[in-house]
């Protein structure tokens, strides 16, 4: 019986050895394992045997079993990773193909730009401040220093609405607005991004709207050294760290004395160039320290409180680092060129 | 300005300085230089050269053959020029010579003889057309007086001479004078300054016997002075003054009215020359001109003058619009024998209301505009005198005729050196303070560390310490200054909580694929009317118009952002870009008032405009056009993330298709619309089928008032269940599901379209609609009877409100 066992085992282990699919292993499985195989009809015959011969044989015949099992196991997983490979294999795609495009959505570079610049200077503790684009002569002009009949009102030729009213030529009363609502006896820190409007031919270099950004700071003791400081720390994350600057003396009616802030050219390095008209510097601020008729008319007193202000043209700063070279592209807001920036 | 060096040589010494390393100087030190422009390039082997012999040409009738002494030979030369003649000194390029635009001078034979040369002219010799005098402008230049043979050219016309151009800004107006530069560039040089000092003969006649003066518009003229100048002889100006002229970039006429040009330039005072014999009286009265009073000035116009206007008259008639321009009848011609020079103080708004009002703007009038020294008025006439005398032959009749209540007095200005480095936060010592104000050349007291300055009266615009502050700092050099930052309390820097939201809706939008566009405020009166907002729209505000607006497409304050983001689309598919989809934040300007008076209501709102296709993937056949579900989709997506609860209603508009149509309202408010531009616009626009939004950003702020919180996971299952009615075609699927929610609220948590079906199979006029339900409750696994006692309440009350019947 021990050798009809072992041969039964050496048949079912070399027919799944050879089987080649579930099925023929299901057939084995019940040709051997099942009610009516072989093995089991085998087994049937245990009563015959003696008391001692019936625990070995059924040990042997329980190995036999365990053994044809196991190798049935086996083959199923191996007959089954083999068809799951052939299945993945027919799942193959060409992966060249192109992709789902993703809409692409993002900021205008003058926002772009503005923003960088806000998030530059409310990490230096400044805060933001809009005002009105419809302003008042007396916050767009006067409370600036600059009366009716000041000859540096021609320098900004203005789009009146009204006699008082007009669109603003700067974003500097919201300065003057500011100042007054703290009231003249706390600091301001603040800049003021926004657009402005003058009466300009639209072409390369004009535009008769476009945007500024002014910042303001008062408090007691300020030094123009700090207006140096902030505005080499604004050029340099701007620009870059190998920008140089350079700051010479200028006119502006609401600063005294004030500063115009160049840039080393990028462009030629210093050396002179074309877009830096051989000079090797680039104009891309004013600034100055506030000027005392400003401070009183906010209600400062400009024996105690000092500050300086300055003003910058995001165009300018678009049209320098990215070289675009006509502003009216920011106001005609052809899609190929607002897709250029949004790239890393 | 223009600045000749060579010109500015004669007040300071400049030493051997390159223009380019001055001009740098100059720039850093307040004063922009705009560009260097050198007269010519350099010229060599042109000489003075004298025409001993002029001949016509054997073979040619144009041509002139001279011979030509240069000092150290005679040169055969053949000339073309009309004007050349025996007995003339002129510039001759020798053979060798290489003049402005690379031109080499080489012996050739012309016609047969040989030519050793050329006689220049000044274009030749690269001086600009538009500076060379009328009688050189045709031909070749003939020097005027006794020149060298021999000598080279280059010095003698100027040649080497550097300009510098000044943009001044509008408080440096000493410098539209050579002596205001010269004391601005000895300062920068630490040098010193030499000024001229006018020296006139003695005459025997008096002025004050020829003619008087009378000033009753003092107000506006404070000074009033005139000089008597007899017997002038009116030539061609020495070469020197017309060489300055010409690279100060005025073109020289004659002797008399270049000296009150030079003079002009030199000491900024504008002077002018009447024609004594001309004047028909021996008075001077100078006055408020009366209304509609007219005279003819030196340009040939008639001028309407007014009150806002002083005139200078002969006691009857206008004879100069002051500061403006001089009247055609008392010019100065050729034949002028007796001059009457006026020099003049004139109020700066005097002279602006005048240039206003005729267009006239002169290099005298802006002097004046800007304000010029009242300590050179007088001067200035003196050293014009001493001119006419040396180079018109003139005789000075004794004494200047005036009426004088000039203020002359200096500004004091009190400063500090501590305060001076507290302002800078610099560490400047008094004795440094000094320094500057000795190179500034600037009047002063000092007490230890205290000063009293004395502000020249050429520099008017010095009047507060604040003034001196940017002197002391500029010839210390903004470069010395030291890099510091605020000291002062630090605050924490933040954006507010309405700019923290504008940018997180303008990102949400450009995550979703959206691109912000940048438009015009201005827009046209064509389109300023459309595309309003029926909430704005109700209200008839009224547009606000531009006084002076520099175009028609620009003129008006837009009411709402759509018209510009429309052409923004135009503009962009007429360039074939078709797949566009836009957003835009920006101010609209509400008024009611016809004439403004008080600044509009600025109220921010949402646009978008969105045309093509929006998912694109053809070799996966997926594609999808914009259209209404699209945008509402974005839109629905916006109002979930702020939190607001916006409902969708059908609406017809004028600028909008009538069918694809919906206004936003939440709270019964209407906060915008959402639709399809009206397909006739979409042909007048050239635009595709473009479907736009428009949301009133300041109802979405005052809506938002979420508090962040946390809301618990659910921890017990939901059960979905889904119901398909069919409905009549008419009705709207948002009732429906409205009703659903009312009906199966709290249990019903959410609610979703999920098929809409009509055609094949279905009656007609109607329609299906598919909606799944969220069934959930927060503290318990929901059992089936529950959701069935809910679920049959819905289908209920659907049935009844709408005649609906299930879909089987
Ligand atoms: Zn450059």
């Amino acid at each position: 019986m021990k050798d009809q066992l072992a041969s039964i085992e050496r048949e079912a282990l070399n027919k799944i050895a050879d089987a080649e699919s579930m099925k023929e292993l299901q057939e084995i499985k019940v040709a051997y394992l099942g009610k009516k195989g072989s093995l089991t009809s085998v087994l049937r015959g245990m009563g015959k045997l003696s008391k001692e011969e019936r625990p070995v044989i059924g040990e042997f015949a329980n190995r036999v079993r365990e053994n044809i099992t196991t190798s049935l196991d086996e083959k199923t997983e191996s007959l089954e990773q083999m068809a799951l490979e052939k299945q993945l294999e027919k799942e193959t795609i060409d992966v060249t193909l192109p992709g789902r495009p993703i809409k692409v959505g993002g900021p205008h570079l003058l926002t772009k730009i503005i923003e960088e610049i806000e998030d530059l200077f409310i990490g230096m503790g400044f805060e933001v401040r809009e005002g009105p684009e419809v302003e008042t002569d007396f916050y767009n002009f006067e409370s600036l220093n600059l009366p009716k009949n000041h000859p540096a009102r021609d320098m900004q030729d203005t789009f009146f609405i009204s006699k008082e009213l007009l669109m603003r030529t700067q974003t500097s009363p919201v300065q003057a607005r500011t100042m007054r609502a703290y009231g003249g006896d706390k600091p301001v820190k603040m800049i003021s991004p926004g657009k402005v409007y003058r009466r300009d031919t639209d072409d390369a270099t004009h535009s008769h709207q476009f945007t500024q950004i002014e910042g303001l700071y008062i408090d007691k003791n300020v030094r123009m050294s700090d207006l140096k400081g902030t505005l080499d720390t604004f050029a340099k994350k701007i620009y870059g760290k190998d920008r140089e600057i350079r700051l010479r003396p200028s006119f502006f009616p609401f600063t005294e004395p004030s500063v115009e802030m160049d840039i080393s050219c990028k462009v030629c390095d210093g050396k002179g160039c074309s877009v830096c008209k051989g000079s090797g510097w680039i104009e891309i601020l004013g600034a100055g320290m506030v000027h005392p008729n400003v401070l009183s008319m906010a209600g400062y007193d400009p024996d105690v409180y000092s500050g300086f202000a300055f003003g910058m043209g995001p165009e300018r700063i678009a049209m320098l680092k990215y070289g675009v070279n006509d502003i009216r592209q920011f106001y005609t807001n052809d899609i190929r060129f607002l897709k250029q920036y949004h790239k890393a | 300005m223009l600045v000749s060096l060579n010109w500015l040589k004669n007040y300071v010494d400049i030493g051997t300085i390159s223009p380019e390393a001055l001009a740098e100087k100059i720039t850093k030190s307040g004063i922009e230089v705009d560009g260097i422009e050198y007269v010519a390039d350099k010229t060599e082997n042109v000489v003075v050269g004298y025409v001993q012999s002029c001949e016509k040409h054997p073979n040619a009738d144009k041509l002139n053959l001279c011979q030509v002494d240069v000092g150290d030979e005679i040169l055969q030369i053949i000339c073309g020029a009309p004007n050349v003649e025996q007995g003339q000194k002129v510039a001759v390029a020798k053979p060798g010579a290489v003049l402005p635009g690379n031109f080499k001078i080489k012996k050739v034979k012309l016609r047969g003889i040989e030519s050793n040369g050329m006689i220049c002219s000044l274009q030749e010799l690269g001086i600009a057309e538009k500076y060379i005098p009328k009688d050189s402008a045709d031909g070749i230049y003939v020097f005027p007086e006794a020149v060298t043979v021999g000598e080279s050219v280059e010095p003698l016309l100027n040649l080497n001479d550097a300009i510098l151009e000044f943009d001044l800004t509008p408080n440096r107006t000493d410098c539209l004078s050579m002596l205001g530069v010269a004391y601005e560039v000895a300062a920068i040089l630490n040098q010193s300054v030499e000024l001229p000092a006018p020296q006139l003969q003695t005459a025997t006649e008096k002025a004050k016997d020829y003619i008087t003066v009378n000033v009753e518009a003092k107000q506006w003229n404070p000074y009033y002075g005139v000089f008597v100048v007899k017997d002038v002889k009116v030539k061609p100006s020495p070469l020197w003054m017309s060489n300055y002229l010409m690279a100060a970039g005025i073109r020289p006429i004659n002797n008399v009215v270049d000296i009150t040009n030079y003079v002009l330039l030199e000491y900024g005072q504008p002077l002018h020359a009447y024609d004594n014999d001309k004047l028909q009286s021996g008075n001077i009265v100078v006055r408020r001109a009366k209304d509609n009073e007219t005279i003819v000035t030196l340009d040939g116009e008639e001028r309407t003058l007014s009150e806002e206007h002083v005139v200078i008259t002969n006691g009857k008639e206008p004879i100069a619009l002051a500061g403006v321009m001089g009247g055609l009848d008392t010019e100065v011609t050729d034949a002028t024998e007796n001059v009457l020079l006026e020099v003049a103080y004139f109020d700066s708004s005097v002279v602006r209301n005048a240039v206003k009002a005729t267009g006239l703007r002169s290099e005298s009038s802006t002097r004046f505009e800007k304000g010029i020294d009242p300590n050179r008025v007088r001067e200035a006439g003196l050293r014009a005198c001493e001119l006419l005398e040396k180079y018109a032959d003139a005789t000075i009749l004794t004494g200047v005729v005036e009426f004088d209540e000039l203020d002359r007095n200096e500004k004091q200005v009190d400063m500090d050196t501590f305060e001076i480095n507290k302002r800078l936060g610099t560490n400047l010592q008094a004795t440094e303070i000094v320094q500057i104000l000795q190179r500034l050349q600037f009047d002063f007291e000092q007490q230890d560390s205290q000063f009293k300055v004395y502000a020249p009266t050429r520099r008017g615009d010095i009047s507060i310490f604040e003034d001196m502050l940017e002197e002391v700092a500029r010839i210390y050099g903004y470069d010395n200054l030291p890099y510091t930052l605020p000291a002062g309390a630090s605050q924490a820097g933040a954006l507010s909580n309405r700019q923290l939201l504008i940018r997180n809706v303008k990102h949400l939008l450009e995550g979703i694929g959206l691109m912000e566009s940048r438009t015009y405020t201005l827009t046209s009166e064509a389109a300023v009317d459309k595309w309003i907002s029926p909430e704005v729209r109700e209200k008839q505000y009224i547009p606000i118009e531009l006084k002076l607006p520099m175009s028609e497409d620009h003129k008006y304050l837009r009411l709402s952002l759509l018209p510009e983001l429309l052409r923004v689309i135009s503009y962009n598919q007429a360039r074939n870009q078709m797949d566009l989809a836009y957003y835009e934040m920006g101010s609209t300007f509400l008024t009611k008032e016809k004439e403004l008076t008080e600044q509009p209501d600025e109220r921010l709102r949402l646009s978008g405009a969105l045309t093509g296709k929006w998912v694109d993937h053809p070799w996966q056949q997926e594609g999808k056009e914009v259209d209404f579900y699209v945008v509402k989709g974005i839109l629905e997506r916006l109002f979930d993330y702020l939190r607001i609860t916006v409902s969708y209603e059908q609406i017809k508009l004028p600028e909008m298709h009538p069918g694809r149509t919906a206004v936003l309202k939440t709270k019964d408010k209407i906060i915008g619309f959402i639709g399809q531009v009206h397909p006739s616009l979409q042909r007048e626009w050239d635009i595709k089928d473009t479907y736009v939004f428009d949301i009133n950003m300041e109802e979405v702020f005052a809506s938002y008032n979420h508090v962040h919180s946390y809301d618990p996971i659910p921890k017990y299952p939901s059960i979905a269940r889904d119901i398909a009615f069919v409905l009549d075609e008419h009705v709207l699927a948002g009732d429906v599901k409205q009703t659903i929610e009312e009906i199966g609220a709290p249990l019903v948590k959410r609610v979703d379209v999920f098929d809409v079906y009509q055609g094949e199979h279905m009656e007609e006029g109607k329609k299906s609609v598919a909606f799944s339900l969220l069934y959930q409750h927060s503290e318990k696994t929901l059992t089936d009877e529950e959701i069935q006692v809910s679920y049959d309440k819905i289908i209920e009350a659907v049935k009844q409100s709408f005649n609906a019947y299930i879909r089987s």
